[in-house]
């Protein structure tokens, strides 16, 4: 019997590097991370703005040479997230140096004091991207850190291994309020 | 010695190259698979900055990107440009870009349709700020922040 004769092969390779190397070339590897983030609707003129206890809110401003202010204080990148989690973490019975809280029933987890602490973000127009990021970075940590330890105390889960249904009661309980500013123009140009 | 030479001339086989091209073609795919073509040709420098909690973008077929940084081209000066699509634009043009790209989408996926900012590290606030404020009249409430995951320290 005769053999089909084997057809040559080694010019395949050098066509799948053809291939490689335009696809190599053509290849960026875009960042696809982020923080995802909603923006609120414009303002309603005839709507007045609630009016909120002083004690219930957190002021951070983020000048514009990048320094932070908690509530009229000096305040560091490095202290925030233990700030926040601290003013986050609802006090009961009632403690006046932190926010009111608000007994709210959830499905699941039942009745949980809520804390009504809402924390209001400001910046220059002068304040850094990179600053401005850095600081909604470590807000976000701090509420995941709060979810975290509540989902581990309710459910002896991360909040992340949680079912759905589970998750949606512990951001009832733990919403994240919040609230950016108007911009304003504090520093100048 | 020579009894191993008794059965006959042959020759050191070559070493076989047939799996060669399996083996590019693996990495071929690999590089297909996550190629991402880019559609648009940056004007401006963006170097990323980089946060803890981040999320993966899904749905890119979904997203609207706004670059800001300064340009490229060091004749066109250093101030913070903004790019849509090709082009440079000014905060003015962003209802517009909004209302284009939402027109490009499904009907059912208009509600879906994000924002994505890319920011460079030291852009002011201000601009991003008018940015942030133009797509809020415009209804264009998800927005993305891109940035890249920081490593732990």
């Amino acid at each position: 019997m005769r053999k089909t004769p084997e057809f040559n092969a080694s010019s395949m390779a050098d066509i799948a590097f053809l291939l490689l190397i335009f696809f190599l070339v053509t290849t960026t590897m875009d960042v696809t991370t982020g923080i995802n983030r909603k923006l609120p609707p414009p303002p309603d003129p005839t709507v007045e703005p609630p009016d909120i206890k002083d004690r219930n809110i957190m002021k951070i401003l983020v000048s514009r040479s990048d320094r932070i202010m908690v509530n009229g204080k000096p305040g560091d990148l490095k202290f925030l997230k233990q700030d926040v989690k601290e003013f986050m973490t609802p006090h009961f019975p009632d403690d006046a140096n932190y926010p009111e809280t608000k007994e709210i029933e959830v499905d699941l987890l039942g009745v949980v004091h809520k804390s009504k602490g809402i924390i209001s973000l400001k910046n220059d127009r002068g304040t850094s991207y990179d600053m401005y990021i850095q600081v909604q970075d470590k807000l976000a940590v701090a509420f995941t850190e709060l979810r975290n330890e509540f989902a581990q105390q309710r459910f002896g889960k991360e909040y992340k291994n949680l079912s759905d249904d589970q998750k949606q009661a512990i951001n009832k309980a733990i919403p994240i309020p919040v609230s950016e500013a108007e911009p304003e123009n504090v520093g100048g140009k | 010695m020579s009894r191993f030479r008794k059965d006959g001339d042959k020759e050191t086989p070559a070493v076989s190259t047939a799996s060669l091209p399996d083996i590019i073609f693996m990495l071929l795919f690999f590089f297909m698979v996550t190629t991402v073509m880019r559609e648009t040709e940056l004007l401006v420098k963006i170097n990323p900055t980089s946060a803890k909690e981040v999320q993966k973008l899904e749905r890119k077929d979904l997203v609207s990107f706004i670059y800001i940084g300064e340009p490229v081209k060091s004749k066109l000066g250093t101030n913070t440009r903004i790019q849509l699509n090709d082009a440079f634009a000014t905060v003015n043009d962003i209802p517009e870009f909004i209302v284009q790209e939402r027109e490009a989408r499904d009907e059912a996926d208009k509600k879906l349709l994000t924002t994505s900012l890319k920011v460079d590290k030291g852009t002011k606030m201000g601009i991003v700020s008018d940015i942030k404020q133009e797509l809020r009249k415009a209804g264009a409430f998800k927005i993305n922040y891109s940035v890249t995951e920081a490593r732990d320290d």
